[in-house]
């Protein structure tokens, strides 16, 4: 049972995106929200724990942190709220990363 | 309600510092009366929860660490550590409460409720519960 | 989908109870069901109707209120939570001899068993936290 898991805190202030990444198996996917948006940005030092996996950024985060989409690592889906609830309902569960 | 669901508590956070630890020890107290099949997992510094010999006279706070020791009786058994986050932070099982349960099905015989498991087995276990709880 | 929302962080400290808000107005605009946002932790501050913020800010309480009172959501604040730091209703005000109450509009203060409940109902739990 496929699991959508939830990162809401920069990669540099918390390790919630090294376990969360530990703990996708495959079928699971991942959103970033928040202050978890900082991960998908090309060139920073967490962009290589996530490259390769099913991972989408809320688009109002990163606008409102002033991250273009251009400098997203390269297979980073970006939803909006909508999106986000589309991605709790294909998935069978959420795991918030607190 | 007759619905039984895989209930999985899932705690990343140290006691005391923050009050996340006490209150979702709570949730499962309370939520013991649903009669639903629980898990506890402890991850990263969720650990620090079940250390031994907690003692919180000289900060004025309510020592709940016994609290892990009445879960047994409130029928949650299933306790899953996380040998990683045991380790990356210098401990093992010696360091943690001994946390037992009756199985009134073996004539009440003390078994141990602490399952110690590595990251990627837990990862199973999270993979087939139905509702994930976070705090 | 049929929904519960937890919501553990209080308004303006952190993002917590916005994006709880702009999820839970999407599902609904989406059709799903919202069967209950518990709000626990901190997050019972949601649940002052005391609040002032300045003029060019959002107000977190009342777009609650004004969601609740739209799409009849059951808002339910943690009685536990909620009594440690100080959000009465006029049942907490009577039962614990206070001067006072500030519970919004649309909010109910009750028991941790309402969380478990929506555990148990829901189609899916979404946690919105620190």
């Amino acid at each position: 049972m496929s699991i959508l898991h939830l990162v809401n805190k920069s990669p540099y202030e918390r390790d919630s995106l090294d376990t969360a990444a530990d703990y996708m198996v495959d079928g699971d996917a991942m959103l970033l929200i928040e202050d978890g948006v900082y991960a998908a940005m090309s060139g920073g030092k967490a962009a290589s724990k996530i490259s390769g996996m099913k991972v989408s950024v809320l688009g109002p985060d990163l606008a409102a942190r002033g991250i273009s989409e251009e400098k997203l690592v390269d297979g980073v889906t970006v939803v909006d709220y909508a999106g986000f609830v589309d991605l709790v309902e294909s998935n069978d569960k959420v795991q918030s990363w607190l | 309600m007759s619905e039984t669901k895989k209930f999985m508590y899932v705690n990343r956070r140290a006691p005391y510092g923050t009050i996340y630890a006490w209150e979702s020890l709570e949730v499962v107290l309370i939520g013991a009366a649903f009669e639903q099949d629980v898990s506890l997992a402890f991850i990263d510094d969720g650990v620090y929860q079940l250390v031994k010999g907690q003692d919180t006279a000289g900060v004025g706070m309510k020592n709940f660490s016994p609290t892990y020791a009445a879960l047994g009786d409130y029928e949650v058994t299933k306790i899953y550590v996380e040998k990683e986050s045991l380790e990356e932070r210098g401990l093992t099982l010696d360091d943690l409460q001994h946390l037992v349960w009756e199985d009134e099905d073996d004539d009440w015989a003390e078994k141990d409720s602490i399952r110690l498991v590595s990251r990627a087995e837990l990862a199973e276990v999270f993979s087939g519960q139905d509702v994930m709880f976070n705090f | 989908m049929k929904l519960t929302i937890q919501v553990n962080e209080g308004p303006y400290q952190h993002q917590a109870s916005d994006s709880a808000y702009f999820f839970t107005k999407a599902a609904l605009e989406k059709g799903h069901e919202i069967f209950r946002v518990f709000f626990y932790h901190d997050g019972v501050n949601n649940g002052t109707r005391l609040t002032t913020p300045p003029q060019d800010d959002r107000n977190v309480v009342s777009r609650w209120s004004e969601l609740a009172a739209e799409h009849d959501l059951d808002l339910v604040i943690c009685v536990a939570a909620a009594q440690r730091r100080g959000i009465v209703d006029d049942g907490e005000a009577e039962r614990n001899k206070k001067d006072a109450t500030n519970i919004a509009p649309g909010f109910r203060i009750s028991g941790l068993g309402q969380l478990v409940e929506g555990g148990i109902q829901s189609d899916r739990l979404v946690v919105f936290g620190d």
